[in-house]
């Protein structure tokens, strides 16, 4: 079980932590998520007593980490997948962690099967790649066989199999009935793995919820709807028909509406009614990466801008059936002259992306998409919903 | 981590449903609800101290400067030795050992770095994290590797000061020194019977006082990493130290500045080693190196009061 109350840490003249209280209890996998800068590791180093909180205190099992007995044997931790000499081979270097709490050395070598890394035990850790030094951070956590286990980010680096991997470890450790705290900037892998989500941004807590109410909180479901272009009035009629019949109706960026409280067959039943043609009229379902960007998105610390690339952009020669909006291919349109939006017909025909896909990194480029000419009944395959999401 | 160990009751086969203890008599771990079959022992210094002897045996950097130093110290001294040994008998300035001198004032050099990179390497790397989050005790890591290194870094100087000590003593010991010989003033007392001897008292300055004084410069380089948190920082630092204070006194001219330019060569960590060998740089011809030796023990000891004292309170 770990504790925090009003946990804060001052860098100087930045606050990098500001009145965090959670608690993180045994028995389940806690995800701990915020964007880049958020005070994730932070908050980490300061339960593991490396750094001490300007204000506030955490405990593990009623004790600060620099009371604890015999730490390693109560609290594991993976910080930093660099954190190692990389002049020392990687079972010296768990060996010495070992000696350091009179763990018995054939523990090491077990450790060391456990994440895979038994053939190159005798290697230099400098040689290693981010993901083998990930695991030989895992093993350097678990080597106590503690209680309580804090992942930074223990899954950066790793492929797909390390990923998957790493995933059923945290929840096997967990099933033990250890605490496990595992930090992460990605939504999507901690809605797979965690059990509990305590989200940050900025250094404050923004939500501290089970992943199941996360989900059925933030996972809505909508109608985007969009009438014929260039004729508002039948829009403001289909608009003021759904507000009617108690749908929630919201005009995004592009002129399409999204409609929510109504089921589809009962959209097209009221535009029928009203006597609106529909050009569009497509289910989605909000993604928890996005309700997690919705949270997080006034607490980001790092933003990209677009890169413009002005002046350096040469008409771009695609080759056939590659037409990315914003590259519109040879012959169909001028180069330069209205890349954004307008394109062929040719890409709209791939399989629409339901607004489920990963969203753009923060901000999608340049304008918002203008509705293609030629209408077919699909969304833009720019995701629609990134806009919110800025 | 089902592994059985030796008197343990063996772990339950189901994973034990969260919250509930797997074994009956059982007190509640201050994590709650996971208990390891590994045996829970108290951890000590002596646990640190095998922890310390692991890291600094398993990385290149000890084996080089060590090495380097052992080979600085030795083959110098046999040059010197090679050298003094054609010159043949006459004028006799130097104690018989004296000529392991010039080896050690760079090898030195090694044992200084060694004693920087041993923390700062640490630093560096990142793996003071998650060393300081194995062992809490801040102290406990500063204190073994403290005294790891420098029983190493003593072990090793002596025993390089020792077989260059044999190598002076078996080249140059029992040159006859004639009545008529101009002898120096500084080997006056190592003359018996006509013949250049070193007295046990010169053996045991150029054997374990300068292996003492050595590993003592070294212990004093590793709080100053420990302080700095930076190798190169730190080893600059203490190559300032050694090298600058009779080098700042050449400068000092003038009889206003004569006390300082005194105590810069008195006291310069150079004079020290050398006052050990009998050679000193000032005009005491027969001071005792070890009074010396005293003082760079006490300045290291507050040096590593200070690294201990940062060490707990700084953020890592």
């Amino acid at each position: 079980m770990i504790e925090a109350y009003g946990l804060t840490k001052h860098y100087g003249a930045k606050t990098a932590v500001y009145n965090l209280s959670f608690q993180v209890r045994p028995g389940a996998v806690t995800g701990f998520l915020g964007p880049n800068g958020s005070g994730k590791s932070t908050t980490m180093r300061m339960i593991l007593g490396l750094d001490t909180p300007s204000s506030g205190q955490v405990t593990i099992g009623g004790h600060t980490f620099r009371q604890l007995p015999n730490a390693p044997r109560q609290v594991g931790a993976l910080l930093d997948a660099k954190a190692v000499h990389g002049g020392r081979n990687a079972r010296n270097h768990l060996l010495s962690l070992a000696q350091l709490s009179g763990i018995p050395a054939r523990r090491v070598d077990e450790v060391l099967g456990v994440v895979g890394l038994q053939d190159v035990g005798r290697k230099r850790s400098k040689g290693f790649s981010l993901g083998m030094g990930q695991r030989l951070g895992i093993a350097a956590a678990l080597l106590g066989d503690p209680q309580v286990l804090l992942f930074d980010e223990p899954v950066n680096g790793l492929d797909p199999e390390g990923i998957l991997w790493v995933r059923n470890l945290m929840k096997g450790l967990a099933a033990e009935g250890r605490t496990v705290f595992v930090s992460s900037h990605l939504m999507s892998e901690m809605a797979q793995t965690a059990d509990h989500l305590i989200v940050i941004g900025r250094g404050q807590l923004m939500a501290d919820t089970s992943v199941t109410e996360f989900i059925t909180r933030n996972s809505v479901g909508f109608a985007r709807v969009r009438t014929p272009e260039g004729d508002p009035a039948q829009r403001e009629k289909l608009s003021a028909a759904l507000t009617e019949a108690g749908g929630q109706v919201r005009t995004e960026d592009d002129g399409a509406l999204r409609v929510s409280g109504v089921p589809l067959p009962r959209i097209s039943d009221l535009a029928h009614g009203a006597d609106v043609r529909l050009w569009e009229l497509s289910p989605h379902q909000a993604s928890l990466e996005e309700a997690y960007m919705r949270m997080t998105q006034g607490a980001e610390d790092y933003r990209s801008t677009v890169d413009q690339r002005s002046g350096l952009q040469e008409p771009v020669m695609a080759p056939p059936g590659y037409g990315a909006p914003g590259y519109g291919a040879p012959g169909h349109a001028p180069p330069g002259h209205g890349a954004w939006g307008y394109a062929p017909p040719g890409p709209y025909a791939a399989p629409p992306q339901a607004g489920w896909g990963p969203p753009p990194p923060a901000g999608p480029p340049a304008a918002p998409p203008v509705a293609p000419p030629a209408a077919a009944p699909v969304p833009p395959p720019a995701d629609p919903h990134t806009e919110d999401a800025r | 981590m089902s592994t059985p160990y030796a008197q343990q009751p063996p772990p339950s086969p189901v994973p034990t449903p969260p919250g509930h203890a797997p074994h009956p008599p059982y007190t509640a771990p201050p994590g709650g609800g996971y208990s390891s079959p590994i045996p829970v022992t108290r951890a000590h210094l002596g646990h640190a101290l095998a922890s310390e002897w692991t890291k600094i045996r398993s990385v290149r950097s000890t084996v080089w400067t060590l090495g380097i130093m052992f080979m600085l110290v030795v083959g110098i001294g046999l040059l010197t030795a090679v050298g003094l040994d054609s010159e043949g008998d006459g004028y006799i300035d130097m104690p018989l050992l004296a000529g392991g001198l010039f080896g050690l004032m760079l090898g030195q050099i090694c044992v200084i770095t060694l004693g920087v990179l041993v923390i700062t390497s640490e630093y560096g790397t990142g793996m003071i994290r998650t060393t300081l989050t194995a062992c809490p005790r801040r102290g406990r890591v500063l204190a073994a590797k403290a005294l790891v290194f420098f029983l190493l870094a003593f072990v090793t100087t002596t025993l390089a000061c020792t077989l260059t000590a044999m190598i002076q003593s078996s080249m140059l010991g029992g040159r006859t020194v004639s009545p008529e010989d101009p002898v120096g003033e500084a080997v006056r007392d190592s003359i018996r019977n006509g013949e250049l001897i070193a007295t046990s008292d010169e053996w045991l300055d150029a054997t374990v006082g300068a292996g003492l004084y050595v590993a003592l410069l070294g212990l004093l380089s590793l709080a100053v990493g420990a302080m700095l948190r930076h190798s190169a920082g730190a080893i600059t630092t203490m190559m300032g130290a050694v090298l600058l204070p009779p080098i700042l006194s050449a400068f000092m001219i003038g009889e206003s500045l004569e006390g300082v330019r005194d105590a810069l060569l008195d006291y310069s960590p150079l004079n020290g080693l050398a006052t050990l060998y009998g050679v000193p740089m000032s005009d005491e011809v027969n001071a005792s190196g070890w009074p010396l030796l005293g003082v760079l023990a006490v300045i290291t000891a507050v040096a590593v009061g200070a690294a201990a004292a940062l060490i707990n309170t700084r953020d890592v």
